[in-house]
């Protein structure tokens, strides 16, 4: 029904009537598809939290991994995952805006310089058990690594590189030309240009990506099972030779034990704990976007 | 002239000498291509691995027999059969599943985030929706074995119709995975249509649903047929949610409520130390692991070709 005013009324009859109806169910059949998702994730969210929140003790985060479940606990995991974090960063940011700027500052413009752009958008479809088997093969038996962090940084940091690149690559390409011009036109060299205005201007982009990326890492279990990564470490890690583990494959391993046992409550526990790491992580990257958007 | 023609030459040589000042510079740009070759020098050992090892399975075990459609798939117990064709059903029956739930769903909710949705209420929806995107599969694994077997489908279907590891707990949490893609995707390609064919469907006096569906859906169609193309290759390889949820045994069945094991579950199987090393159970990993690898490369390719096809449509 449409007010015209002055008591005109318009409504639609018959056939356009019933078009109309069909255009306003639509609305909120498709809000319905929008919002079962979110609101089956709500209810699973709140449902592991009641049910891991009586595991959840100061004793159940400084625990070691035990086989009864009231004394097990996530503190070689929780060490293993910041250790495996730490070392994945270190060598994926590098790398990572390397790539990015030698792409989008100094590339040739030819054929291999697309094919290396090409390349880099195929190896971030890769699915992450793919490269697993390759840090098994080329750093757990290849190099002799065997199944340490510095494996598993090895090959979180190939996972994620790729995502690094093509985010940092878009951070650099929104940076005014102006700008790069600009400097080089007062005589600044082409890395001087980089260093002193164009990765300043492209840093919250770059690290909004970069943050991202990382907390796709500390969610990755199948790769650093195929690497060798055991549940079982019950000691605190303190060079990156040793074995180690983290929460998901703790969740895994304790996902998987038979019901009876009462390991789901730790479970559900752990993904607390890695849920608040995850969200933390994200709430960062969210905050770098808002906080420079304004300038 | 010949005169102005030395002084530019002579201006020329000036200059090359300068550009040699800044000798680091070389060692910076040196050291940035480096960068770029690793990511060159990772594809190539994904391939040199997998493919080499593949090689050595097929010593073994005849190619043949790895591409029987009428074999099994029975590594790691004997009599021993190859034949991969059941790892992949039971990747199609989760790929299936997922999408009956996801297409719908994903597609719903960019359409309505796109058509329908007030500006408002989009910036509050698109940022929730993203989140799920971070929440780690390993988490969905569990959500899919406890809750959706164990809490939903036992109770309701009987324990005995619905075994403890099947596809369809899989298939729904690979779904709610998978429509944040979905839906962003979709979403970008439905707004990249000109706001002149809104108008003029508008103006013609067709109805919201009527434009959505007989105007901005065809018109975004290869950006939405693009979203779905990514969105089963994430599925085909994604391992946590059906290893944990789907099962391990090797099942030739599109049934949902049925145990399925997946190209990435015997992969995960095999990695978790079941095989000895240098048998063909441990060389079939990389077999397994190149047929997946040639599949979701081929699925990305084909999404990369489409979009930047569609880019040129409108631009």
């Amino acid at each position: 029904m449409t007010d015209f005013g002055a008591g005109v009324r318009l409504r639609a009859a018959g056939a356009v009537a019933r078009r109309q109806a069909f255009s306003r169910i639509s609305y909120w059949i498709l809000l319905l598809a929008t919002v079962l998702p979110l609101g089956l994730l709500l209810y699973l969210g709140y449902d592991t939290i009641s049910e891991g929140w009586s595991r959840m003790d100061w004793d159940f985060l400084t625990s070691y991994p035990s086989r009864k479940a009231e004394q097990a606990g996530i503190r070689s995991s929780i060490l293993g995952l910041v250790w495996v974090l730490g070392l994945t960063i270190a060598i994926a940011i590098p790398i990572g805006i390397g790539t990015a700027i030698w792409l989008e500052e100094f590339a040739p413009k030819n054929r291999l310089t697309a094919l290396v752009k090409l390349n880099i958008s195929n190896l971030a479809g890769v699915p992450s058990i793919i490269y697993g088997i390759l840090g098994l093969t080329v750093f757990v038996r290849g190099a002799g690594f065997g199944p340490t962090i510095l494996s598993g940084a090895l090959v979180l940091a190939l996972m994620i590189l790729p995502m690094i690149v093509i985010t940092s690559q878009e951070a650099l390409r929104q940076v005014p030309p102006s700008i790069r011009e600009g400097s080089l036109a007062l005589g600044a060299t082409r890395w001087q240009t980089v260093w002193f205005h164009i990765l300043p201007g492209a840093m919250p982009g770059i690290m909004t990506g970069t943050v991202f990326a990382i907390s796709r890492a500390a969610g990755e279990t199948a790769a650093l099972i195929m690497i060798g990564a055991s549940a079982f470490v019950a000691y605190d890690n303190t060079s990156v030779f040793e074995d180690f583990t983290t929460i998901p494959i703790q969740i895994y391993n304790w996902t998987l034990r038979p019901t009876g046992q009462g390991f789901q409550p730790n479970a559900s526990a752990a993904i607390v704990a890695l849920m608040i790491g995850v969200i933390a992580l994200n709430a960062v990257a969210v905050v770098i976007r808002e906080r420079f958007r304004r300038d | 002239m010949t005169v102005r023609g030395t002084d530019t030459e002579k201006l020329r040589a000036e200059l090359k000498g300068r550009r040699f000042k800044h000798p680091g510079e070389f060692v910076i740009i040196f050291v940035l291509t480096a960068c770029a070759a690793a990511t060159v020098l990772t594809t190539a050992a994904i391939i040199f691995t997998l493919f080499g090892e593949t090689f050595t399975f097929f010593k073994d075990v005849s190619i043949f027999t790895f591409f029987d459609p009428r074999g099994e798939w029975q590594a790691l117990i004997d009599p021993r059969d190859y034949a991969v064709i059941e790892l992949v059903a039971g990747t199609a029956n989760v790929v299936f599943w997922s999408m009956v739930f996801a297409l719908p769903l994903g597609l719903g909710a960019a359409i309505w985030l796109s058509e329908y949705a007030s500006s408002r209420s989009r910036r509050i929806v698109k940022p929730m929706l993203e989140v799920l995107t971070g929440v780690p599969t390993v988490v969905y694994a569990f959500f899919a074995l406890t809750f959706v077997t164990q809490d939903v489908l036992r109770p309701l279907l009987g324990a005995e119709t619905v075994p403890i590891f099947n596809s369809l707990a899989a298939s729904l949490l690979l779904a709610v995975m998978i429509i944040p893609t979905i839906a962003s995707i979709s979403e970008d390609a439905m707004a990249n249509v000109p706001q002149g064919l809104r108008e003029a469907a508008y103006g013609l006096g067709a109805t919201r649903l009527e434009v959505a569906s007989k105007v901005i859906f065809p018109a975004a169609l290869s950006g939405i047929i693009a979203s779905v193309l990514l969105a089963v290759a994430r599925v085909i390889g994604e391992t946590m949610i059906v290893a944990v949820a789907a099962g391990s045994t090797p099942n030739l069945s599109l049934w949902p409520l049925d145990t399925v094991q997946t190209m990435t579950g015997y992969m995960l199987q095999v990695g978790l130390g079941d095989a000895a090393r240098g048998t063909p159970d441990y060389d079939s990993l990389f077999a397994v692991g190149s047929t997946l690898f040639v599949m979701t490369f081929a699925l990305n390719v084909a999404a990369g070709m489409i979009v930047s096809r569609f880019r040129e449509e409108y631009e």
